[in-house]
């Protein structure tokens, strides 16, 4: 059991103040092995809460990042699973499935992390399954009116990745799961 | 020469407890065979040792305590009048031959004790008679260890209320009488032994006088522990007496140690009803009387005191405790004109822990002491002690952590005064406190007022103040001030949009007091505080008449041109452009196309004018179109000027691969899925090609660059995106023409005699499959793809 916690677009200081402390309490260093960060943190000491949690922590750049050293993109592996990363603004239409799908071909990954939406996705394809874990802090996004507070907590365990999506709804942190598997001889997720 | 002294002193100490143990040898001999004569003889040799003058109270501490346990041994046997055969009455009249006065009165301590237990006297008598008496040894140190003696053997015989010795009436006030004189006279003997000997061991004799302070302490523990002393009589007879000793000695340590004494001795309800009796007596003590500690100290007893029971807190009020206590300190404070800063500020803090635990819903009471210490602190030019800069920052934290709330805070009109006092750095550190209990409480502030206050305590982070050296600031601290102020910005709220835009104006107005440096910082919380009320006030109808115009988004459209505006004079062009198209998609949502307009055009500017690095521009046209496709409010004019513009910059970019990117990006300007959305697939097309040839002239020039054809990923890339539209429905796409480009694409990676880039093999080998998938799924789409012949 590996756990790898997908989080982002918390737009730290410019649209939020802060996590919303329920999230908080529940984030606490050592249970987790892997975050991703799909971008937009948007300071340093964002970064250095999420290091503070788990140091293997990899992030992509989002359009208004501080940091601006932050690769485009990232691909990693965990257990038997590829993994891929990117903000998601580079991908036009933005929040486009069929355009996220190029970009997961094009990477070679069986789970393809994104986000810039706002908005919580768990979508399967052809081609693997994209995750978009929202934002963390609810921020304010051009695109949706209606945004929760959520990020995502993947269990990959040998040829099974358990989602699980943590949303704060009316104050009260409501948790959903999907399975994916993924066939040890083909590439695609079924 | 002070090792002498030293090694001296333990000679003479041996010598004197040799003494005491050759005399109470023969005592004991004497005891065992009921000589009396013989037992008052040696006993009166041995208390002769306590007749030397060479010894340091610490070493005649030691000698006495073996003489005291000697004497126990003869107290048991003057009680027993069966084995000397004297009664206590000639016992009493017979010790007083002995021949010096020292031993004589030790003596005569000793047979008082057992008279009293007898009961043949009233005690009132035979203690008036010894507490007389002692006036006979004058000697300081030798005084107060009689003394000391006398009153421990009569400590248990006092005639209190509810003991065997109570006598008749006023029996109360015989014992009061007796521990007051014995204090009265230790206290005298105790100053007297500051003006012994030579000026320069004044510290020596100093540090003897503390080691036996508490002897004369004692006497007021005594006093507190008498049944019959109720709060009446302290009032009346035991707090006067003793202040009345302690003000006329006129000594600093004696009047610091006894005053201390009292406020630990005596319960606190009496203190909180002669508060003014004692408060009194403190500008009459010596100027050089640590009296600020003092004071510290009766506080926060009386604090601990007001907090260990709610019945308690009326009395508070019925006394007047807080008046008093607060004028009491300001006349010390302006009677110790020498008194340094760190020491009125302690005072005030002490005074404010009061307040705040007694008396914590009277705010004007927390105001006052905030402006006591204005006023203190206005009289200093400059607060360079770090310690009293500590107190102040002390002073301004009590009230943040008593109310959670900072919103009372706010309210206190003289908070901001004694900020102001406070040099720059710690000026900021105190404002990143108030932040950081704003964020951790979650307290919202919702009135322009108090965002006026609130701003005005932390203008040290908002802007320049003078005098503040620039040069000193470290960028991370600098950082992290903006970015809490940036946050703080979002905590700023009122759900009535007028209140809101008035809040969000005067925010403007102070985060422009900033200049350039902090703009970047604080700029997007406006912006994007700002679009959230736009949000709110979509779904409100038109204007209200007769009225104040109202918060519109128009109006507030236009503010926030002027602030994008101001932030690119920063210059911030890449963080102003993104803010601009944040506002055209809001615009566009507001169903102001006018408007959306202007801010492509704000960010079109920017664009051309400001962003010069290439890896800049790369994303800065995909944010472009990747806003604009989402647009639509544009009238197809405004459309068509727009797209042009931005597949123009995008054929510009610098390098051939970004230039194909951003020109294959720009085909989904003219295909929007959506129900109304234009779906122009001629254009769509001709975006494609123009992105093929470009990718094609990419790869001649790696061809000529290298002798050989660059990777095929571009091409696979096109290819997805004619996928894409092929599966939307473009017609002008055809089966033929996707096979046609699988063609080329393997062509070239023939071509390629460099080694394979696994990377885009796999790309087109997932591209393929995706391909057979579609085919295989049957219906419409299946026939759609088996038109693609591989």
């Amino acid at each position: 059991m590996v756990l790898v916690l997908a989080i982002g677009d918390l737009h730290i200081p410019h649209r939020a103040p802060d996590l919303p402390p329920k999230f908080k309490s529940m984030l606490v260093p050592g249970k987790i092995q892997h975050i991703i960060c799909t971008g937009n943190l948007c300071v340093k000491e964002v970064h250095d809460y999420f290091k503070s949690l788990c140091p293997d922590l990899h992030v992509t750049r989002g359009e208004f990042d501080e940091d601006s050293r932050y690769p485009e993109n990232k691909t990693l592996t965990i257990g038997q699973f590829k993994l891929g990363i990117c903000h998601g603004h580079q991908v036009i239409p933005w929040g486009d499935l069929d355009s996220l799908a190029m970009l997961q071909r094009q990477l070679d990954v069986d789970i393809l992390v994104t986000g810039h939406t706002h908005q919580f996705k768990a979508y399967k394809h052809e081609g693997g399954v994209v995750i978009n874990p929202g934002s963390a802090t609810g921020a304010y996004s051009s695109f949706t009116y209606d945004v929760n507070p959520s990020f995502v907590l993947m269990d990959i365990d040998g040829l099974r990745v358990v989602v699980y999506v943590y949303e704060l709804i009316d104050g009260e942190v409501k948790v959903d799961k999907i399975d994916f598997k993924k066939t040890a001889t083909t590439r695609s997720a079924q | 020469m002070m090792l002498n002294g030293a090694e001296d002193e333990e000679k003479w100490l041996a010598e004197g407890i040799a003494g005491i143990q050759h005399n109470a040898f023969y005592m004991h001999r004497a005891l065992d065979s009921n000589n009396l004569r013989e037992a008052l003889k040696y006993s009166a040799q041995m208390l002769s040792e306590l007749r030397t003058s060479k010894l340091s109270p610490h070493k005649y501490y030691d000698l006495y305590m073996r003489a005291f346990d000697e004497l126990r041994k003869l107290e048991i046997f003057f009680k027993d009048e069966g084995k000397h055969g004297v009664s206590v009455v000639d016992l009493y009249e017979l010790v007083q031959h002995a021949g010096n006065i020292l031993p004589r009165l030790y003596l005569l301590c000793t047979v008082g004790s057992v008279y009293i237990k007898s009961k043949e006297a009233p005690a009132k008598e035979v203690l008036k008679d010894l507490v007389e008496m002692c006036r006979g040894v004058q000697h300081p140190l030798r005084g107060l260890f009689l003394r000391s003696y006398l009153a421990q053997v009569s400590r248990d015989k006092l005639p209190d209320i509810g003991s065997e010795y109570e006598g008749d009436a006023d029996t109360v006030m015989d014992a009061v009488e007796f521990v007051l004189q014995n204090f009265t006279e230790m206290n005298k003997l105790w100053v007297r032994m500051q003006h012994q000997g030579p000026g320069r061991l004044r510290e020596k004799r100093e540090k003897e006088r503390n080691e036996l302070r508490d002897l004369v302490g004692k006497n007021l523990h005594v006093l507190s522990q008498i049944e019959g002393v109720d709060l009446e009589m302290y009032k009346e007879t035991v707090l006067p007496r003793v202040l009345e000793q302690v003000v006329n000695c006129k000594d600093d340590l004696s009047q610091y140690y006894l005053m201390d004494c009292i406020i630990q001795v005596f319960p606190d309800e009496y203190h909180l009803q002669t508060l003014e009796t004692l408060l009194g007596a403190c500008p009459q003590l010596q100027p050089t009387v640590d009296i600020k500690t003092v004071l510290s100290r009766l506080m926060d007893r009386l604090s601990n005191y007001a907090a260990s029971s709610a019945d308690v807190l009326p009395e508070f009020l019925q006394v007047e405790a807080f008046a008093k206590l607060s004028n009491a300190i300001g006349k010390v404070i302006e009677a110790q004109v020498d008194m340094p800063a760190v020491g009125a500020i302690t005072l005030y803090v002490s005074l404010l822990t009061f307040t705040l635990r007694v008396h914590p819903d009277r705010l004007d009471y927390v105001d006052l002491v905030l402006g006591a210490c204005v006023k203190k602190l206005s009289s200093i030019p400059k607060l360079d002690d770090s310690r009293a800069t500590k107190q102040v920052v002390a002073l301004l934290s009590a009230p943040l952590e008593k109310y959670n709330d900072i919103v009372t805070a706010l309210t206190l009109s003289n908070y901001p005064r004694v900020m102001d006092h406070l040099d720059n750095g710690t000026n900021k550190v105190m404002a990143m406190v108030i932040i950081q209990s704003i964020m951790k409480n979650n307290t919202c502030i919702s009135t322009v007022d108090k965002v006026e206050v609130l701003f005005e305590l932390i203008k040290g982070l908002i802007k320049d103040t003078d005098g503040a050296d620039v040069d000193e600031l470290d960028e991370e601290d600098f950082k992290d001030e903006q970015n809490a102020v940036a946050r703080l910005i979002h905590m700023l709220y009122n759900n009535e949009p007028e209140e809101m835009l008035k809040i969000i104006c005067t925010v403007r107005k102070h985060t422009m007091a900033g200049g350039p440096k902090r703009l970047p910082f604080t700029v997007p919380s406006l912006v994007f505080s700002a679009l959230r009320l736009i949000r709110q006030l979509q779904g409100q109808e038109g204007d209200i008449v007769g009225e104040e115009v109202p918060a519109t988004p128009k109006k507030i459209f236009q503010l926030l041109n002027q602030i994008i505006e101001d932030l690119s004079n920063v210059p911030s062009p890449e963080l102003a452009l993104r803010l601009s198209l944040q506002c055209a998609e809001a615009a566009n949502d507001c169903d102001l196309e006018h408007v959306a307009y202007e801010f492509f055009t704000q960010a079109f500017v920017l664009y051309e004018e400001e962003i010069a690095d290439s890896k800049a521009q790369v994303t800065a046209i995909h944010l472009i179109i990747g806003t604009l496709q989402r647009m639509n409010v544009f009238g197809v004019e405004n459309r068509d000027t727009l797209t042009h513009k931005a597949t123009g910059y995008s054929a510009r970019l610098l390098k051939k691969p970004d230039q194909c990117r951003a020109v294959y990006a720009c085909s989904h300007l003219f295909w929007v899925d959506d129900q109304d959305g234009i779906k122009d697939g001629e254009r769509v097309l001709l975006c494609l090609k123009r992105a093929l040839r470009i990718a094609n002239a990419a790869q001649q020039m790696a061809n000529v660059a290298r002798g050989s054809s660059g990777p095929v990923t571009l091409f696979v890339e096109i290819l997805n995106k004619y996928l894409y539209f092929f599966e939307k429905g473009n017609q002008q796409i055809t089966g033929a023409a996707i096979q046609g480009l699988i063609e080329l694409i393997n062509t070239e990676k023939q071509n390629d005699s460099a080694t394979p880039d696994s990377a885009s093999d796999a790309f087109l080998a997932s591209t393929m499959r995706y391909i057979q998938f579609q085919r295989q799924k049957g219906g419409i789409m299946g026939e759609k793809f088996e038109s693609i012949k591989l």
